[in-house]
């Protein structure tokens, strides 16, 4: 099923005509279509009882839990709270608020010593050490995207910190950078076996989290976050999802929280982890690339030149063909008349 | 030096991104990312190889479609980085 957003043409206001309220949406109204559309999905299609839920702490996660609840009740809602060496404590503070504000039963799985038994971290430090030899106890690290609004070519930059908060930046070669992505990519992988324990054992469908933003752009795990059976909010851009948090009453630290990737041990916005901009921003211009906006009235909404609008556009078209290999099914050779 | 340098990186990229598979032949002129050639990852496999083979350094502000999105730009880079 593809949801548009409520406003099909940019909305006047903006001197493009371009601007937030393009965005702007009946939350409370596309929350009830959401239940119905979920309640539809589990009953005709997916033949399940109930929804898991893996819950972040994040925004995303909260409102696809709210959603469950709104659709099925508590009682068929399972949330999962999984963190790791590398997550914050706030984000698990969050994500049991939020499942004591739905009433959900929920648990909280500490999968670090299964990341550990499955060299997560030892991999990954091994490549961090590969570029900084003296990376060791106590220090910090995080990966940050460059080059693409800079009108260079995409690459990622690894980021350390010492004990003492001295910083030290260098571009990731080949080797390292795949490695440490790989070895990062366990924590969403091991989750998601994680939700599907639960799924299999209470015969219920797992629910992905993404929201626009990160399924049009690749922001995902192939077989990680990535995979679920129910995506309810991948229509919805993130500046709508906050907007839906807020309709749907979620607490104030929720409503509040800043996007994170949550899985590097520095403090890391999802912006510079991937997106190069801030979700705000990069809302109204994925919304203007899909409506045909020329890059003109994107500079003027987003105050950046012309060049700048042109660039922002072919990153996303960059990450879209990154994409698509991340959004493809196993290639096979069986024909259309296969099933 | 020019042609051979062409020649070279374009068995490269036929061994390693095209993989012997049918397609419109790569012109000398033809951007890496228009034609899906390479992407992000592609184009730190192309560094590395660059610095290996050619024994240069890229450098983070020559990581540019200038220097880098068809063979004639990577011809001339190199030419310029061997000079």
């Amino acid at each position: 099923m593809s949801i548009e957003a409520t406003s099909p043409t940019p909305a006047a206001g903006g001197p493009a005509g371009l601007d937030a309220q393009a965005l702007r949406l009946d939350e409370l109204a596309e929350a009830d279509r959401i239940a119905a559309w979920l309640r539809e999905a589990l009953a005709s299609r997916l033949h399940r009882r109930g929804l898991v839920v893996a819950i972040s702490g994040g925004i995303d996660s909260s409102v696809c839990a709210a959603l469950a609840v709104r659709a099925l009740g508590p009682a068929r809602v399972y949330g999962l709270l999984m963190p790791e060496r590398d997550s914050s404590g706030a984000s698990t503070e969050r994500g049991s608020l939020l499942a004591r504000h739905l009433g959900i039963a929920h648990e909280i799985v500490d999968i670090a010593p299964a990341l550990d038994a499955l060299g997560c971290y030892r991999q990954r430090d091994e490549a961090i050490r590969r570029v900084f030899p003296g990376y060791g106890e106590g220090w910090r690290n995080k990966i940050v995207i460059a080059g693409g609004l800079a009108g260079g070519i995409n690459h990622f930059r690894l980021v350390v910190s010492e004990p003492d908060g001295t910083l030290h930046e260098q571009r990731l070669p080949l080797r390292e950078y795949l490695q440490i992505v790989a070895a990062t990519n366990f924590k969403q992988r091991v989750r998601k076996t994680m939700d599907y324990f639960h799924a299999d054992r209470l015969n219920y469908a797992v629910v992905g989290t993404p929201n626009r933003l990160e399924y049009d752009q690749g922001f995902f795990v192939k077989v990680g976050d990535g995979a679920a059976d129910i995506k309810p909010i991948a229509h919805l851009y993130k500046t709508q999802v906050y907007a839906m948090a807020r309709a749907l009453g979620l607490p104030q630290a929720i409503c509040d929280a800043v996007p994170t990737t949550d899985t590097y041990t520095l403090p890391q916005g999802q912006d510079e982890f991937y997106f190069a901009l801030p979700h705000a921003q990069m809302d109204l211009a994925l919304w203007a690339l899909n409506h045909g906006v020329p890059a003109a009235a994107l500079a003027t909404a987003l105050g950046c030149d012309e060049r700048m609008a042109e660039r922002i556009y072919a990153d996303i078209e960059a990450k879209r063909r990154v994409a698509a290999y991340l959004h493809a099914p196993a290639e096979t050779l069986l024909g259309p008349s296969a099933c | 030096m020019n042609q051979s340098i062409k020649a070279d990186l374009r068995r490269f990229l036929e061994e390693n991104f095209l993989m012997g598979s049918r397609g419109p032949a790569l012109e000398d002129s033809s951007s890496f990312l228009e034609h899906h050639v390479l992407d992000s990852t592609g184009f730190l496999e192309l560094i590395a190889h660059l610095e290996e083979t050619y024994g240069i350094k890229v450098a983070d502000d020559e990581m540019l479609p200038e220097n880098l999105d068809s063979l004639d730009a990577l011809a001339a880079y190199l030419g310029r980085k061997q000079a």
